[in-house]
């Protein structure tokens, strides 16, 4: 059904949002705690910096990542000279890309599932003989797990679809950075291309489905026999 | 063993302050809602930092100018007006999760005592959202004891609880004064259960 060439786009993006996803995954969360639990001074400027990849045209994202990590680019020359590594036309720079414009999604959709904890659960913890941090992996984590999964599927749709900030930055290279968005575009410009637009399309439309249903099983079977049926 | 507290808290424009000494039994804190009642037990517990003064139990000093134990080095068991079970944990692993942290040392009731103790054997294995309000705060009652405590606070743990409830949770609360022998600092409003349960009463508020 599909060509040799297209298993390899589809493993493609399937590596390079599974990459971008769990690399971004204890930032996000990270990130979704300061922001939902502590007060602190630039707390607006960062919660607004998250957020800016959700708000910025995404050839601007990619624009930025170009400026930052191409050769002359500070943090580019940096990881040039000490590690010998270039994200540049590199799939892990596509994965950058996705990360980046993954990273808000995530941040909200924890952040959410942190805000809605119960803290005087934590508070019980520690008079049973909790340090915080047992209670935060005992008590809290788990109460968030929800958050953590439905930013994982999050993350990992907007990821695989990912467009415009990772052909400004990383180029549309078959093999390496040509995702399955980008394939699809490629193709569209092609005479004759349309059989493969069509077979492409429905696998990206099977994909975000399958994640969706995945996150929709994981949470029911996390949480599905504890949650109170309207008592 | 002599409980003794002398705390002061400012809390927004109001201050709580109390001073007093707990001997063995039930002391009941007793006032009007919002006197601060609560506050004071969470000061004891280590939850919330009084601006001044001195938590002492027996020998052990949980706070001074000097000292401020964290909640967790206190050994003060708690059980809260609304139960507070963890609710992604099934009974046992409530029951178990302050007894599991507890050095041996600290231990002086094993899981199956305090399930015999409680009448909460065949409870076990639910979810804490399925309890009734009485099993929910006999099962909070037991996770309090299991982690070995040597006082325990409890916050008007009859207020949720319909009137046959109560009785019972009464009965539980006379036995664990008389025959566990464990202080108990008591917070209510309802001059009836202080009545029955008191061994010594503590005005709070004006």
């Amino acid at each position: 059904m599909l060509s040799a060439e297209e298993w390899g786009i589809v493993a493609l993006s399937l590596k390079v949002g599974g990459v971008a996803v769990l690399a971004t995954l204890p930032i996000a969360f990270a990130l979704a705690w300061l922001l939902a639990r502590y007060r602190f001074p630039g707390r607006v400027v960062l919660d607004a910096l998250v957020h800016l990849p959700l708000v910025l045209p995404p050839v601007v994202t990619g624009w930025l990542l170009l400026i930052a990590f191409g050769p002359f680019g500070p943090v580019g020359r940096w990881l040039e000279s000490w590690f010998g590594v270039s994200l540049m036309f590199r799939w892990t720079g596509a994965a950058l890309a996705a990360a980046i414009m993954a990273l808000p999604l995530m941040v909200r959709a924890m952040r959410l599932s942190i805000e809605g904890i119960d803290r005087r659960l934590e508070g019980a913890a520690r008079t049973l003989g909790a340090t915080p941090w047992h209670s935060f992996w005992t008590i809290s984590l788990p109460l968030a797990l929800p958050g953590v999964l439905a930013a994982l599927v999050l993350g990992f749709a907007r990821s695989i679809g990912e467009f415009g900030a990772t052909i400004t930055f990383v180029s549309n290279i078959p093999g390496e950075t040509r995702t399955l968005p980008l394939a699809i575009y490629s193709a569209l410009q092609v005479p004759g291309g349309e059989a493969m637009v069509t077979r492409l399309a429905l696998l990206s439309v099977a994909l975000s489905l399958g994640a969706l249903v995945l996150s929709e099983w994981l949470v029911r079977r996390t949480y599905g026999d504890r949650q109170r049926h309207g008592d | 063993m002599a409980i003794d507290i002398d705390v002061a808290k400012r809390l927004g424009d109001r201050t709580i302050a109390a001073r007093f000494t707990a001997g063995p039994g039930l002391t009941a804190l007793f006032g009007p809602s919002g006197a601060g009642k609560t506050s004071i037990l969470n000061m004891v517990a280590g939850l919330l930092k009084p601006d001044r003064g001195h938590i002492r139990i027996g020998e052990r000093t949980l706070f001074d100018g000097a000292v401020d134990l964290p909640p967790e080095a206190r050994r003060v068991g708690y059980v809260f007006q609304d139960g507070r079970l963890f609710p992604h944990r099934r009974v046992r692993a409530n029951l178990t999760y302050g007894h599991d942290l507890a050095p041996q040392a600290n231990r002086w009731m094993s899981v199956d005592e305090a399930v015999a103790f409680l009448g909460i054997g065949h409870l076990l294995d639910r979810w804490p959202h399925s309890l009734s309000g009485g099993e929910a705060q006999r099962v909070a009652i037991g996770r309090a004891l299991l982690a070995g405590p040597e006082i325990l606070l409890m916050d008007e743990p009859l207020s949720s609880l319909d009137a046959a409830r109560r009785g019972d949770i009464m009965t539980v609360i006379e036995r664990i004064r008389d025959e566990l022998k464990l202080p108990i600092l008591y917070v209510s409003h309802d001059r009836a259960e202080v009545d029955r349960l008191a061994t010594q009463v503590v005005a709070i508020g004006e």
